[in-house]
């Protein structure tokens, strides 16, 4: 074949056109990376580097001398051993609140017709466009001493004297489960939709009551949903700052909150950085055993 | 294909121990039954009688409600109004999960986290069946549509065919006495497709369920079953045996829907059915009116070559085209009127060169079968 060739508008063409059809492969494939360029340069530059700077920051001494002090007193002080715990502590309980009011939340919006649930999700939704801090600020009006709530409640004679519903863990839950809520709704959502209906006319017409149905097909197959949802909602939970550091009142210490303070107060650079560097490390563990345990139970690659 | 041709070969191979030939299928009785969604009627006073150990298709464009109508049947779409009894009991009111129907869905819809196994003994464990029992008729299942031995199999790593087949085997292991299915076979290739209308054909034959089959496949519809039910906007527009239907379907749109087929124009003077220019007799002439159209199925269509022994009807024209079909020959013709017409024959090895395009033709059609329906103008689909 090949020592024919071909004739194209009069050249011979030995291989068929086999080195040009690759190199057009090649081109192509340049092209598409060229787009991602800009958007890697900036990861690079903005995150990768600062990261780097601080994960090397946190193996130097206050003197500038290589050292592991920075860890050594992390594992001393049973200071960071509690604020390790508080972070835990919350970001867990907030993850279970979000898991107990998102699930039934999003088992409705995915049995909506389509366009209700959609003018519902924007209702799910709508905190995301609204600042972080506003939201914040919004719940310090309700909850505090002479805010809403406590103004009410007493006017009704409910209660007679102001509750402390802010400046504590319970504040601080309340207002980190409503801004984390959309976190846990939105994969959980997705992963509801793309269930069959008709697996569950299938249960039932083979026997299933409902309530049998949704535990032994409905369930199963939202769980990695779930898992994604619920991961998500507790790994942003580990890093919160803002609002454990507003509705918190000082009271409620997490690992972001020190940092802060590490630096603003004490400008120990090299303790936050090492802070720092501790939380991603657990913040990755998480991820890879949400990730393992959830393909383990034979989750993923469902579907159809 | 090759099975249809040999169906004996088909039969052993599927034999199985599972086989009970049962007297105790169930009649379905569906009385008015009505399902509306707002203005738009999507069931519309249906009435229909399944009878027991019938295998009955519902056949009809999409938007025709004969999905509706089997979902009804099963329990998952609530009827504004009607009454379906399964043999002696009135079911209309009963959740879904109660009816004890086998139903096979377009997609399968086998649970993708359990295993084979697993899939098929489902309604087995809710029946509270002793765990041994429960293997036993899996395996037996599995076996009656040659997955013996993949009970351990997961979902995914199964072909769409084998998937239907573990639909199959999950929707008869408990014994139903209904088996309701949604176009099982659209989502199969086409050859596949065809093995599996002839397998599932033998699978009712076997089992003796009342089977209610929903297909817009006409030909599906026809391999498969003991009557055709025609449904049009909401209402069954003719019931009867797949031969009844092809050779009387009644009614324009029955008509086309089932099969192809070309229709002309007939005017009625004094009694004299005149179309294309020729004169036409038939059989049966629609009472009343002075027009009505001219059913021409393309393969009973003929050349008219002078060798004919019975009356025909006789029709001038020209070859348009001739196109080659591998099995038939597809001749499309231009009559004298201007109306178009399509001829079909078989094909044979020796055949001669067909008609060239522009050619004059004699075609013609039996008076026997020569089917007048009443027009009721250009049929939707």
């Amino acid at each position: 074949m090949s020592a024919l060739g071909l004739s194209v508008a009069g050249e011979v063409v030995d291989d068929f056109h086999a080195a040009a059809l690759r190199r057009d492969h090649w081109r192509e494939r340049l092209g598409l990376a060229a787009l991602a360029a800009p958007a890697l340069l900036l990861v690079t530059v903005t995150v990768l580097l600062p990261v780097g700077w601080l994960f090397g920051l946190s193996f130097f001494d206050d003197a500038g001398a290589p050292s592991l002090e920075h860890y050594r007193r992390m594992l001393a002080e049973p200071s960071y051993g509690r604020t390790f715990r508080t972070t835990f502590e919350i970001s867990l309980a907030t993850t279970a609140i979000c898991i107990l009011l998102g699930y039934p939340l999003a088992y409705f919006l995915s049995q909506l017709p389509r366009r209700a649930a959609n003018l519902c999700m924007i209702a799910v939704l709508l905190p995301f466009w609204t600042s972080l801090l506003v939201r914040t600020y919004a719940w310090l009006v309700l909850l505090q001493r002479s805010g809403l709530i406590n103004t009410w409640g007493m006017q009704l004679g409910l209660w007679s004297e102001p509750l402390q519903l802010v400046h504590n863990v319970g504040g601080t839950l309340i207002g980190m489960v409503h801004i984390m809520l959309p976190f846990l709704v939105l994969p959980l959502y997705g992963t509801m939709r793309a269930i069959d209906r008709d697996m569950l006319r299938a249960a039932s017409s083979l026997g299933s009551t409902p309530a049998h149905g949704f535990w032994s097909v409905f369930f199963p197959l939202s769980l990695p949903g779930l898992a994604a949802g619920s991961a998500l909602v507790f790994v942003l939970c580990l890093g919160f700052y803002v609002t454990p550091a507003m509705l918190g009142g000082g009271k409620v210490t997490m690992v972001s909150n020190r940092i802060a303070n590490d630096i603003e107060l004490f400008f120990n650079w090299g303790a936050a950085s090492a802070l720092g560097v501790v939380l991603l490390v657990i913040t990755l563990v998480v991820l890879v055993l949400t990730a393992r345990l959830s393909r383990g139970a034979g989750l993923f690659g469902g579907g159809h | 294909m090759r099975s249809a041709a040999d169906p004996g070969e088909r039969e052993a191979a599927v034999a199985a121990p599972l086989a009970s030939p049962s007297g105790k299928a169930l009649p379905i009785a569906v009385r008015r039954l009505s399902k509306a969604y707002g203005a738009v009627s999507v069931l519309d006073d249906v009435d229909l009688d399944v009878r027991p150990g019938e295998f009955l298709t519902l056949l009809g464009p999409s938007g025709s409600g004969k999905t509706t109508l089997l979902m009804a049947i099963a329990g998952f779409l609530r009827p504004d109004k009607g009454s379906i009894r399964f043999g002696e009991r009135e079911v209309v009111r009963l959740a879904p999960h109660k009816r004890e129907i086998g139903m096979v869905f377009q997609n399968y819809a086998l649970f993708p986290h359990m295993d084979v196994a697993r899939n098929v003994g489902f309604p087995l464990r809710l029946r509270r069946v002793p765990a041994t029992e429960i293997a036993r008729r899996v395996e037996a299942a599995l076996e009656m549509f040659q997955l013996g031995g993949y009970g351990g199999r997961s979902i995914n790593q199964l072909s769409g065919g084998q998937r239907q087949r573990v639909a199959l085997a999950r929707a008869i292991v408990f014994e139903p006495r209904i088996i309701l299915m949604d176009e099982p076979l659209s989502a199969l290739d086409k050859q596949l497709r065809e093995r599996m209308q002839i397998e599932l054909r033998q699978l009712h034959d076997r089992l003796g369920t009342t089977t209610v089959y929903v297909t817009h496949d006409q030909r599906e519809a026809l391999t498969m079953s003991d009557r055709i039910a025609v449904l049009d906007r909401g209402r069954i527009a003719r019931i009867d045996t797949p031969r009844a239907i092809y050779d009387q379907p009644g009614s324009r749109f029955v008509a086309e829907f089932i099969g192809e087929s070309s229709f002309l124009d007939v005017e009625i003077v004094d009694g004299v059915c005149r179309a294309a220019g020729s004169v036409v007799r038939a059989p049966k002439i629609p009472a009343g009116q002075g027009r009505c159209v001219m059913m021409l199925r393309p393969e009973r269509l003929r050349i008219l070559d002078g060798s004919e022994t019975e009356a025909m009807n006789r029709f001038d024209g020209k070859v348009q085209s001739a196109i080659y079909q591998g099995d038939t020959l597809l001749l499309q013709l231009v009559l004298a009127d201007g109306s178009q017409v399509g001829l079909r024959m078989a094909t044979r090895g020796d055949d001669a060169e067909p008609p060239a395009s522009g050619s004059p033709i004699a075609v013609g059609i039996a008076v026997g079968d020569t089917v007048l329906l009443a027009d009721e103008g250009r049929a939707r689909t």
